[in-house]
């Protein structure tokens, strides 16, 4: 039984899960401080109103509001969980986007950019097709497949300078997201698209259901009264899948870690590396773009269209997604589900306490943070493990021991 | 003409020492990719500290008598103070990357995210709403030189070199052209700067040659710090009324593309920075920009969309370096941790 325990954790999989989870310990523990100390030092707060934001922080989730006399209650809040699972659906797309980029050696800063180019085409798409005449599953089946294709051709253009060019794709792809933002918004302005019929909702465009066209619920919302899940999570988790089995069971998959992992070795080995460049990005831009359509087809999403000034955090937010999965596509699925769990968090926070959602950001970019030197993480585990292996073998055993491990640290190209 | 020349150095001299900010980190072998975070962070803090100070009335005497030898003292503590926490911010990016050997893009992106987050939340507790402004007056009552606090009279007429330069004008502008030129000296002509250079070209040669270059890479990374985020405090002063958004546009990004365009060289640079700063002043006020002093605001009347306007820096960004990045040169060893035991 021990040896079997000792072989599990000897497995680069589950150190990974280990120092993913260490992160997001400390990541929720900095957040705490931070709210701790500023609960200290502001006099209106108090130190009672720290200790309700800091259980807020790690129990958001099922937190239920609060009782007559003010202070908090926590149970199973279905509600939540739904709403969770619906904001997971775009997060788990982004984040796959920036994990396929990974894999091939890009750092996919894109996301926000392809992100936006996905949510235009989507919703020109589903509110331009008038639903007397298309029945609605088509216009659904037209604005994800069109939402996916201007996801794609966007990320296209930074992989094109980068391959051809040899321009730094982090760059690129900013420059790309702020020309996207402008874009969009020269686009949505003047249009017939504008919600013009709700005066209250100024800037906004109309929700595709507007038109008739959204997602079917699959009977998820009698799972979750209240909230606003629906099939997307469905669709995200299939995909999660597909992609799992494009990067590790076929050829093209091989080629793009190929390329990831040394760009002159893989040409050396007679693979394209420049077209496999341009791939990586045009999967990961059509993976932003799929996340942009199935949160806007949900039907009662909206989207404030002046966005020239800013640019989605569903887009930044795919970027600790990867990172914390070790850009493995299936754990993507349950760090989407972490990461839109803290949203919940903030949601909470903002509604129940002095606080606010700005918080959780903090604990996402302390995440971040740790990732970028999560191989000391897993260095520091293997050091407990080369003691324990030390003690087994004094008792007698044998183990083997894995290979360094690879992950997150395969990312980040050099400018 | 005027307006056009002072907005272009408005937006110009902030691009200018934040890319020379990029310069320090990425000659001593880090790249600095979370100039953006110091940026705001330093817009945040400098704010914070003039906002503060205000409310403390330590110079309120000194704007009541109209003393403005003070008032400009007091805007430069302010770029002080965002200077000195701006490195200290700074100081999570060299930790991570020189102590603990991080991936450094993964580093500066965690900083850019942190720095939003964290300003954000301080704000919406300290103002209650998104913006931190100044506690009472504007960036152009406080610390705006205008003929008047120079002695001339209101009518005077200073010509036109007068007019660009004196009227309407920030100290922190020539303050910050002046750090540029000095910086810039030491990086080439001192033998600090020499070795910080040579850190980020040959480090293990460096190390051979009795030169520290976790000491040097700290030194680049701490200058870069303190010099975005002094930046980024000017940037807020004279763009934003002295206003923290826990935003900058991505101009620290522009920054970092004014410093590949430039060619890692401070002269190219300063060429760099100016033209970026036109186009982004073309953005900001096409509409007021009259070019020969005829009454005809010329952009605004072509018909182009603002957005196309507002597009533009960014669109000649990735325009100019796809032509200038085949015959760019980064230095060496950028992004490279060092490790003592390698070859």
């Amino acid at each position: 039984m021990k040896q079997k325990l000792s072989s599990l954790y000897g497995r680069d999989g589950t150190k990974a899960v280990l120092a993913s989870l260490i992160s997001i310990l400390i990541g929720l523990a900095v957040g705490s401080v931070i709210i701790l100390i500023v609960g200290l030092a502001n006099p209106a707060l108090g130190l009672s109103s720290a200790w309700d934001g800091i259980r807020l922080v790690f129990g958001g989730l099922v937190s239920t509001g609060r009782d007559a006399a003010g202070s908090l209650t926590f149970g199973f809040n279905p509600t939540n969980m739904g709403n969770m699972l619906f904001r997971a659906t775009p997060l788990i797309l982004t984040g796959l986007s920036v994990a396929v980029a990974f894999k091939t050696g890009l750092f996919n800063i894109g996301a926000p950019g392809q992100y936006l180019m996905g949510t235009a085409a989507t919703l020109m798409i589903a509110l331009g097709i008038p639903s007397e005449t298309v029945p609605a599953w088509l216009i659904w089946a037209l604005a994800f497949v069109g939402g996916i294709l201007a996801g794609a051709l966007w990320g296209c253009l930074p992989g094109l300078v980068k391959a051809f060019l040899n321009i730094n794709e982090v760059l690129a792809c900013i420059m790309t997201n702020w020309i996207a933002a402008n874009l969009v918004t020269w686009m949505f302005d003047g249009s017939q698209f504008r919600n013009v019929v709700e005066n209250t909702k100024s800037g906004y465009i109309y929700k595709t259901s507007f038109n008739g066209v959204e997602t079917a619920k699959l009977g998820l919302n009698k799972l979750f009264p209240n909230s606003q899940v629906n099939g997307g999570i469905v669709i995200a988790v299939v995909i999660a899948v597909l992609v799992y089995i494009l990067m590790s069971k076929t050829t093209l998959g091989y080629q793009l870690k190929a390329c990831g992992s040394n760009r002159h070795a893989a040409r050396y080995a007679g693979i394209n590396d420049k077209r496999n460049i341009v791939l990586s990005m045009a999967i990961a831009g059509g993976l932003s773009g799929a996340a942009a359509a199935l949160y806007y087809l949900s039907g009662n999403t909206e989207f404030f269209w002046s966005t020239y000034q800013s640019l989605p955090a569903i887009g930044f937010n795919g970027i600790p997604v990867a990172l914390l999965a070790a850009n493995n596509p299936i754990a993507v699925i349950f760090t989407g589900c972490f990461m839109s769990m803290l949203d919940i968090v903030g949601l909470q926070l903002t509604n129940l306490t002095a606080y606010n959602e700005y918080i959780t950001d903090v604990i996402i970019a302390t995440i971040v943070y740790l990732s970028a030197f999560s191989l000391l993480i897993r260095m520091l585990l293997d050091g407990r493990k080369k003691r324990k292996k030390a003690m087994v073998a004094q008792a007698g055993g044998t183990n083997t021991g894995a290979g360094p491990s690879s992950g997150a640290q395969e990312g980040g190209e050099q400018a | 003409m005027t307006f056009l020349i002072q907005q272009t150095l408005i937006y110009a001299v902030p691009l200018m020492i934040v890319a020379l900010a990029g310069v320090f980190a990425e000659r001593s072998g880090i790249i600095n990719l979370a100039l953006e975070g110091i940026m705001i962070f330093g817009a945040f803090t400098g704010v914070l500290f003039v906002n503060l100070t205000q409310k403390a009335g330590i110079f309120a005497a000194a704007k009541a008598a109209d003393n403005w030898v003070a008032l400009q003292g007091f805007e430069l503590l302010a770029m002080l103070v965002a200077a000195v926490l701006g490195a200290v911010f700074s100081l999570l990016l060299s930790f991570a990357s020189v102590n603990l050997r991080a991936d450094q893009t993964i580093g500066g992106t965690a900083l850019n995210l942190m720095a939003p987050a964290l300003v954000l939340f301080l704000i919406r507790i300290l103002a209650n709403q998104n913006t931190l402004q100044m506690a009472e007056g504007d960036a152009a009552s406080w610390f705006m030189i205008k003929k008047t606090t120079l002695g001339f009279d209101r009518t005077a007429d200073l010509g036109f070199f007068g007019n660009t330069f004196l009227h309407k004008v920030y100290l922190a502008t020539y303050v910050c052209i002046l750090l540029f030129v000095v910086l810039s000296i030491i990086l080439y002509k001192t033998r600090f700067g020499l070795r910080l250079r040579s850190c980020g070209e040959n480090p293990q040669a460096a190390d051979s040659l009795g030169i520290n270059v976790y000491k040097m890479r700290y030194a680049g990374t701490t200058i870069s710090g303190a010099l975005a985020g002094m930046g980024g405090f000017v940037y807020a002063l004279t763009t934003a009324n002295c206003a923290a958004t826990g935003d900058v546009a991505g101009f620290g990004f522009l920054a970092l593309a004014v410093m590949i365009f430039g060619n890692w060289k401070p002269l190219n640079i300063a060429g760099a920075a100016l033209l970026f700063g036109l186009f982004k002043c073309v953005a900001a006020s096409y509409a007021s920009i009259d070019i020969n002093g005829d009454g005809v605001y010329l952009l605004a009347q072509i018909g182009v969309s603002p957005h196309f306007y507002r597009m533009l820096p960014y669109l000649i960004t990735l325009i100019v370096l796809a032509f200038t990045s085949k015959k760019s040169r980064a230095p060496k060893a950028e992004g490279i941790p060092y490790d003592k035991g390698q070859r």
